[in-house]
């Protein structure tokens, strides 16, 4: 049952071929016979999960299902959970108990999902290989020694291998699209204010965004829905109404416009990357599509100007980390000063620093004008060639990294080569549009993303250009040997 | 642009974070990189150009009435404090 998707395991439910039971402890077996090699999971939930199996079990019977009653799913670490512990990925809250849920969370679970667990994480999301985790590093299911990409690798790798059959996840700079690229699974980062912040642990409040990584578009689309809509709790939240994304999967291409970036295209590609790409664009062209270069010129600057507003609004969010309310506190603190920077410096991993730090000095006195609000600026031409690129055509395509899986350890200690590996993903996040990454090959056995981004609230039109891929390739439908067989 | 020991320092007394010896080089290095990364953006002409805060212009942040819709949950709330006496916060001695 572990190569089955959403929509699948929904119907076997229903025609009683298994029960939600045996569906859940099977994947718990396989979390926990795969953890010692992947690490993709800091906390399993086993005793609720099969508390909430049952009750699905009862909510099949009865009738009152909802499409994703009785299907498991893992939550990225960043989530609040209820009684759970909800560490980010970091020292700082090794001991933080959630006193409530994340409304992702709870529209889920009120959805009839089943939470299997905690899925790893670079610590506070800030990293792109999940090097940066207190738990340690998350493999690449498909070679060991590689890495998952980040910061949502846990997530990433659980799918890949087919350990959860989809699990939540969030971007700030790539974070969902990069590991789904790497690992060789869905992944879909809406827009900005579609999918509430409440409860997901704050890294950079105008560009952090909740979504799914998925085995296809179809089961992204089953969950994404579920997870959307108006918050009230979550003053950026969008009162929009949620379409039903499951319904226009389907839709013809026919007369299509697709974009590529010109700028995606040039130099620091990799040439095998580049032309599995080019192979996907082809089949969209065999459906109808019309392809047409479009150029943002700005969209190079997306990797310095993230690392100017990013830092920036992470120093003022982890500000609240001050070991007084809860996380990490130090040991005998000589007094208040000393309880806050050691609290700090000793709860808080290598790269975290890095970034309070990076933060700290592009909004301090004298340097905020000519860091701080010269990045806005270049944001906001950013956001033009985007605008000007959505009104010549309906979505945009081009490569989600610039190579396959990097090695552990290869660039953990040269921070800019590893900021740089989001370049093709930081200006979604930037201009707040929705993009996604779904696999389209593989180079040297390892897979490829074919990143597809669309204009503000385009999820619909995303979702339903990923899936006519999907009907034509399988490549979503291939599993890491390691994992392939049902009991591990 | 290169960072001095005294500015590492200085930024971390700021962000309120003990170094150890060991890190300040680390820093040093690695922050006079960032530094040198962002001042790309230099380069890009800007002038007349409004800084972008939120990436949705238009879609201002909403304000909610000013009514109570929280109840009182210190006690659970507390559980994930360090330490607490009498529903309080304790910190190191502020006032001699």
């Amino acid at each position: 049952m572990h190569t089955l998707t959403l929509s699948e395991l929904a119907k076997k439910l229903r025609a009683k071929e298994f029960s939600v039971t045996e569906l859940t402890k099977s994947l718990l077996s396989r979390i926990e016979k795969s953890q010692p090699t992947l690490n993709a999971f800091i906390t399993v939930t086993a005793e609720s999960a099969l508390a909430q199996a049952k009750v699905a079990e009862s909510t099949l019977a009865s009738g009152d299902a909802s499409p994703l009653t009785g299907l498991p799913l893992a939550h990225k670490d960043i989530f609040c959970t209820q009684g759970v512990k909800t560490s980010c990925g970091s020292k700082m809250l090794d001991n933080f108990v959630s006193p409530y849920d994340a409304t992702v969370v709870e529209k889920l679970s009120a959805a009839g999902m089943i939470t299997l667990g905690k899925t790893n994480m670079d610590e506070f999301a800030m990293g792109s290989s999940n090097e940066t985790s207190f738990y340690g590093p998350v493999k690449n299911p498909w070679d060991l020694k590689l890495v998952p990409g980040g910061s949502s690798g846990g997530s990433a790798a659980a799918v890949a291998a087919r350990i959860a059959p989809v699990a939540t996840a969030t971007d700030t700079g790539g974070s969902i699209r990069q590991p789904a690229s790497l690992c060789g699974v869905t992944g879909i980062k809406p827009t900005y204010g579609r999918v509430s912040r409440y409860g997901m642990i704050a890294f950079a409040s105008s560009l952090d965004q909740g979504g799914v990584i998925a085995q296809s578009a179809e089961d992204a689309a089953m969950v994404l829905g579920a997870m959307s809509g108006f918050d009230p709790r979550d003053s950026t939240s969008v009162d929009t109404p949620v379409p039903n994304y499951v319904e226009t999967l389907n839709a013809p291409l026919a007369g299509l416009k697709i974009g590529l970036i010109k700028e995606f295209f040039e130099k620091g590609l990799d040439a095998s990357v580049e032309k599995l790409i080019r192979e996907a664009l082809k089949v969209y062209e065999k459906l109808g599509a019309k392809l047409v270069e479009v150029k943002l010129p700005a969209l190079p600057l997306s990797v310095p100007t993230y690392y100017v507003v990013a830092p920036a609004e992470c120093s003022s969010n982890l500000a609240r980390f001050d070991g007084v309310r809860y996380g990490y506190r130090a040991k005998d603190p000589k007094d208040l000063m000393d309880l806050y920077k050691r609290s700090r410096g000793e709860g808080f991993g290598a790269e975290v620093k890095r970034r309070i730090m990076t933060g700290t000095y592009v909004l301090s006195a004298g340097y905020y004008d000519a860091y701080y609000l010269k990045a806005q600026r270049v944001r906001q031409l950013i956001n033009s060639d985007f605008k000007r690129a959505f009104a010549e055509v309906d979505v945009l395509m081009g490569p989600t990294a610039p190579d396959v899986a990097f090695g552990i350890g290869a660039k953990a200690s040269d921070p800019i080569q590893m900021y740089l590996n989001d370049i093709y993903t930081i200006g979604a996040n930037l201009a707040g549009v929705p993009a996604m990454s779904i696999p389209c090959g593989f180079s040297r056995d390892l897979p490829v993303g074919l990143q597809i981004a669309g204009p503000h609230f385009g999820e619909a039109k995303l979702l339903n250009v990923a899936h006519a891929y999907q009907k034509e390739t399988d490549w979503h439908r291939r599993i890491p040997a390691a994992f392939a067989k049902e009991v591990l | 642009m290169s960072l001095n020991r005294d500015q590492i320092n200085s930024i971390a007394h700021l962000a309120r974070l003990s170094l150890t010896e060991a890190e300040i080089p680390v820093y040093q290095d690695s922050l006079s990189k960032i530094v040198d990364l962002v001042g790309e953006l230099d380069a890009a002409q800007t002038a007349g150009i409004e800084p972008m805060a939120h990436p949705l212009p238009g879609l201002a942040q909403r304000m909610r009435p000013d009514v109570v819709t929280e109840k009182d949950y210190h006690e659970q709330y507390q559980r994930n404090a360090p330490q607490v006496e009498a529903a309080l916060y304790l910190v190191p001695k502020v006032i001699e």
